[in-house]
């Protein structure tokens, strides 16, 4: 293709929080008015990608290639394929609510806000169009910095301290995953062509060393069980906005680095590392759900609940089975949208009480009608009830977990209990209960509001009655992977039915 | 794919939404859009019905609902005989039950929500009898599980309403839980979810077996008590039955509807439509057969303490579907899905009567305050005499039939538990039949026992309720004629209608034999009768000393065998103390917070002690330099 999409996909959120800077700090609706016309426009972009892509191929498709370092043989390559085409669609589709819900919400600093959350989107989209190790790299690093400004500026009271976490565990984890590139580098005959990485094989004991550096960089953003304890102090301390990308986008990029990296790059290092981060994943799921139980904080508690659905994640992809893989990638979706909502009402209501805490909060309900009704959805989203998008991922991760190692699948299952008792013992101290007077005046959701709310509605109701709509964008990207992975044909297939995996 | 299956389902669905988001400006004309839908499903369930009675059958896929690899599920509709049947239960009650709601609900705040729950609950469980698959089974299950958790909560602001709401979604979790892996399970033996290639190659997997966590089970077993999980949670059974009673926290007609008549039979339905799998093991219908003696008894001697009324029609129910899990247990299906079909009449009967007493008493629920409303209700006295004495087992009316049918063919039946069964479920018609007639001796006769305010508000109820009452009073008597034995001149056609479905169980029972059976389930049903009369009415003293003679036994069944707090001490608490004080204190709070806080502590540290090295004093350098060469030296030597 020769219409540079993706790179205008990258690099007009970042004219655009250029041309952000030159509007007068004097007049905010005019900021937030062209923030927002830029971030529909961009979403009203990646609409050649909804119409044009190809769903037959496993092919990178809309790809572009560049010398860029050339003594380093670095190259700008882009190219999106059924594994990250969603991702793509989601960051464009949450960067426009989440202009929107911060418009009456944040009121410091409005200009350099915009501009932080544009050039966030900017960096996002790059990562998962990235083809080139070094320019994932460099997309990689440069989401930290508007995300840190996001936490650190515009946050809670404790703001600094979330943002210093979150950036030097990120840090920290990216590091490890430099000298693997470098690693890689020079083991295949420099190059940094991920493609190209792909199609070799190196030995196995360098596959595993770079297997774990890489993990220090994923794992810390998925985040997965035990380096998780920087989303919680993040999520609660950024403001609505971020919470939203960090959870819509931001964490995905973790487990999307497996798919990209980890996967076709060294499978024989993630067959071996299977059972590991299948257990991994399930203490995920487990301690993240049981965690819920006792947190006072209404961000807290999301923020945890989301360590566990993204063990579900990772359960999936290490399932490396079609089910396991395929819903893997759904429930990323999912997840970003579900609580991407959830934070998305929890920023609405804090916007008029001014608390998280729990306690604080009974009868909703009868105040706000409107909002209990989205909210109620989102929360059944949240615990996986058929009909929503949430059931079709969790259910596809079982199916996969139960396919690669039956236990896995009994353990996860259990997260589901969890999940509706932390998740409706939340409904209920927020919602039900006597109304707490000190709220009675409160005035459901404004026009505006509800404009954020009903897309994630149907996207919720749609994605989980026809679920296929966004499968079949997979289906051969998947099956492409997989036959990496797993070497052989056998294994394409993933679960092949009638063929008793047990005994008998 | 005939159209009316299509609208069967989408009429209710149309008329939620609708309600849902106009409903408010509808005003008291709200009930409309449901009533009109679910009268449509009505019409829809009486042709599907005729379609079936002239040997029709389908079962056809509407769209692929999720595909992934081999996965592959639709949305589909199956009819046939078994959901025949259920089609004509749930819309015929739910339709009373939305006519009912017009009087009963019409001074409430949320009518609107009410409506609107109601029509939602309509379409879920509409969908789950119709599915064609075990997936979208699992959706209406969860869907009913949703109206079920919004129509309990309904009045939100008490927080025991708010609570049992949860409480009924969470217990019914822990059912789903099975019930999902066991879905699973099908998926990996069978390679597909819909019911007719599953039940068509079940035989082929008898005898096999799965290893999981080192140990070896017979598959069908373990499909069958995966599933059999799923049927205990939504149908109320030990020991997942403790969210029924307090779902009693829900409007009355909710109760009739939800919790009596169609949601809560859906486990019987489940274990029913999967009779292929759960035959081919013993074992599996043994735990059936066991688990529906044992809930039987339980929740009946609960019953015979408790004084809020819809509490003892709420175990009467736990107890009622117990019955229905023994027939299916044994092999008998179809006499478990007639006593499911006559069940639904009299119990919704019963909890509609409750209902329009509670309404005549201004929201009482008390049964120490009530006593002698025969005079003020007339209706209701009559309607809800009809359904005591069909849920006793006298003869002639439809609950005698029905359980007679269930104690025949577990005496009959040659699995292990079949006698245990049978003693047990002749035992508990007796304590049936006592705490009904209490329940309604205490209700209806004697002298009335609450304030002179009361008194003086006693009115019986509008026609929009006392009609649904009298229809249902012919459900309660008639319903059980369709299945009249032989041996009483009947032609037993329930049995053969079914029978394509459910088959028919191989017994062999002389005549004598049962005569013998029905005599004795109906002396006890007479006995319990007799009692109730003599002490609730003739000598209520004997009561109050017996329940002051045993003060122990009392406490034990007042408090429903302290359940509740078994679990609460053994299970919710500990959860949550484990998560605060473990976890979130010691394993986040201390041992990952303190590495990674302690790390770059340490680094400074580290930084410090380094630093200290470079203090510009010569011979420091020097020292170390030399220790070094030294060190290099003699690696390289021995090396």
């Amino acid at each position: 293709m020769d219409f540079p999409l993706l790179s205008i996909l990258i690099f007009f959120p970042v004219i655009g929080s250029a041309a952000l800077l030159c509007v007068p700090r004097e007049r905010p609706a005019a900021i937030k008015a062209l923030a927002l016309g830029i971030s529909c426009v961009e979403f009203l972009l990646t609409l050649p990608i909804w119409l044009g892509f190809d769903k037959t191929t496993h092919l990178m498709q809309f790809v572009e290639r560049r010398s860029w370092i050339p003594v380093w043989n670095v190259q700008y390559n882009l190219g999106i394929d059924g594994i990250s085409v969603l991702f793509v669609l989601l960051a464009a589709f949450i960067t426009v609510l989440c202009v929107l819900v911060s418009w009456s919400a944040i009121t410091v600093k409005l200009k350099e806000f915009y501009v932080a959350l544009l050039l966030l989107q900017g960096a996002m989209v790059g990562v998962f169009c990235a083809l080139d190790f070094v320019l994932f790299y460099l997309f990689w690093e440069a989401m930290l910095i508007p995300m840190f400004l996001l936490i650190g500026v515009w946050g809670g009271p404790n703001r600094v301290y979330a943002a210093v976490k979150f950036f030097l565990y990120t840090l920290v984890g990216s590091l490890l995953m430099l000298v693997g590139i470098l690693v890689l580098y020079f083991a295949s005959g420099r190059t940094f062509d991920i493609l190209v990485l792909a199609g070799q094989s190196y030995p196995i004991t360098m596959q595993l060393f770079l297997f774990w550096a890489f993990f220090a960089a994923f794992a810390v953003k998925v985040p997965m069980w035990p380096v998780h304890t920087w989303l919680p102090d993040a999520h609660t301390e950024a403001p609505t906005a971020g919470s939203v990308v960090l959870a819509g986008i931001l964490i995905k990029m973790g487990a999307y680095g497996f798919l990209r990296f980890s996967m076709p790059i060294l499978p024989d290092a993630t067959r071996m590392m299977m059972e590991p981060m299948i257990v991994l994943s399930l203490i995920g799921i487990v301690y993240g759900a049981m965690v819920c139980l006792s947190q006072t904080d209404v961000k807290r508690l999301i923020a945890y609940s989301s360590v566990s659905h993204m063990g579900f994640v990772t359960l999936g992809l290490f399932a490396m089975n079609t089910q396991g893989v395929e819903g893997g990638i759904l429930q990323m979706i999912n997840h970003g949208v579900v609580t991407g909502a959830l934070f998305l009402g929890i920023g609405m209501v804090y916007e008029r009480t001014h608390t998280r805490k729990i306690a604080d909060y009974g009868g909703l309900a009868s105040i706000m009608p409107k909002f209990s009704g989205f909210f109620l959805l989102f929360t059944m989203a949240a615990v996986g009830l058929p009909g929503t998008n949430g059931f079709v991922g969790e259910f596809l991760i079982l199916l996969g977990g139960f396919g690669a190692r039956p236990w896995a699948a009994v353990f996860a299952a259990s997260g589901v209990i969890l999940g509706a008792w932390y998740m409706l013992w939340l409904y209920q101290r927020v919602f039900f209960n006597q109304v707490n007077t000190a709220w009675s005046t409160l005035s459901d959701l404004n026009g505006r509001e509800v404009m954020i709310m009903v897309p994630m509605a149907l996207l919720i109701l749609a994605i989980g009655f026809f679920p296929n709509i966004l499968l079949s964008f997979m289906h051969v990207s998947v099956a492409h992977l997989l036959e990496r992975v797993m070497g052989g044909s056998a294994a394409v297939a993933g679960i092949t039915a009638g063929v008793n995996p047990f005994g008998g | 794919m005939p159209g009316y299956l299509l609208l069967l389902p989408l009429a209710p669905f149309a008329a939620f939404l609708f309600t849902l988001l106009f409903g408010k400006r509808l005003g008291h004309g709200a009930h409309w859009p449901p009533i009109i839908a679910v009268l449509v499903s009505l019409g829809c369930a009486l042709l599907a019905m005729a379609d079936v009675l002239q040997g029709r059958r389908v079962n056809a896929d509407l769209y692929t609902w999720i595909s992934s690899g081999t996965f592959q599920v639709s949305i589909g509709f199956l009819l046939d005989e078994l959901t025949a049947v259920m089609l004509i239960v749930v819309t015929s009650v739910s339709t009373l039950v939305h006519i009912y709601s017009v009087g009963y609900m019409h001074h409430e705040s949320g009518y609107y929500r009410f409506f609107s729950y109601l029509s939602l609950f309509t379409f879920s469980m509409l969908m789950l009898v119709l599915g064609n698959n075990f997936l979208q089974l699992f959706f209406g299950w969860e869907a009913v599980g949703l109206s079920s958790y919004l129509l309990i909560g309904f009045y939100y602001e008490k927080e025991s309403a708010a609570d049992a709401g949860k409480k009924a979604f969470i217990v019914n979790r822990f059912g789903d839980f099975g019930f999902s892996l066991g879905v699973i399970l099908v998926f990996f033996t069978f390679g597909t979810l819909h019911y007719a290639p599953v039940f068509a190659n079940a035989a082929a997997i008898a005898g096999r077996t799965f290893d999981i966590f080192g140990m070896s089970f017979d598959l069908p077993t373990l499909i069958a008590l995966l599933l059999f999980c799923g049927a205990i949670g939504k149908s109320a059974q030990i020991p997942l039955h403790v969210w029924l009673p307090d779902a009693m926290e829900g409007p009355t007609p909710v109760s009739a509807l939800i919790h009596a008549a169609t949601m809560v039979t859906a486990g019987v339905f489940l274990v029913a439509r999967c009779n292929p799998l759960f035959a081919l093991s013993a074992t599996a219908l043994n735990v059936v057969t066991v688990v529906g003696a044992v809930t039987c008894l339980f929740a009946a001697t609960i019953a015979l303490t408790q004084v809020d009324i819809k509490r003892v029609v709420a175990y009467s129910t736990v107890s009622q579907l117990a019955y229905m899990f023994i027939a299916c247990g044994v092999g008998a299906y179809s006499a478990g899905i007639f006593h499911l079909f006559t069940h639904a009449y009299f119990k919704a009967l019963l909890f509609l009567g409750c209902g329009s007493v509670i309404h005549a008493m201004g929201n009482e629920q008390d049964v120490r305050r009530m006593g002698g409303l025969k005079k003020y209700l007339p209706i209701t006295y009559w309607t809800f005499f009809l359904a005591t004495v069909s849920i006793s087992g006298i003869p002639g009316l439809a609950g005698f039939f029905s359980k007679d049918e269930i104690l025949a063919m577990a005496f009959a039946s040659p699995i292990a538990a079949g006698k245990f069964a049978w003693a047990i479920g002749t035992l508990v018609a007796g304590i049936t039949a006592f705490y009904s007639f209490r329940l309604f001796f205490l209700i209806f006769h004697g002298t009335f026992r609450g304030t002179e305010e009361q008194r003086h508000h006693l009115h019986e109820s509008p026609p929009t309720m006392t009609v649904p009452l009298m229809v249902l009073a012919v459900g309660a008597v008639a319903s059980g004629w369709l299945g009249i034995p032989e041996i009483l001149g009947g032609g037993a056609h329930w049995g053969h209608f079914l029978a394509p479905v459910l088959g028919h169980p191989e017994v062999h029972l002389s005549h004598a034999t049962e005569w013998l059976l029905m005599a004795g389930s109906v002396g006890v049903g007479l006995l319990g009768l007799a009692l109730a009369y003599f002490m609730y009415v003739r000598q209520p003293a004997v009561a109050e000393g017996i329940r002051l003679g045993f003060p122990g036994v009392h406490r034990w069944l007042f408090n429903k065998y302290y359940v509740d707090e078994l679990y609460s001490a053994a299970l919710v608490q500990p959860a949550i103390k484990l998560s605060r004080e473990t976890l979130l204190r010691i394993v986040d709070g201390r041992l990952i917070e303190g590495v990674v806080n302690g790390l770059p502590a340490a680094i400074g540290q580290l930084g410090e002690k380094m630093r200290r090295l470079q203090n510009g004093s010569v011979h420091h350098y020097l020292t170390t330099m030399t220790i070094g060469a030294v060190v290099v030296l003699v690696w390289l030597a021995t090396r």
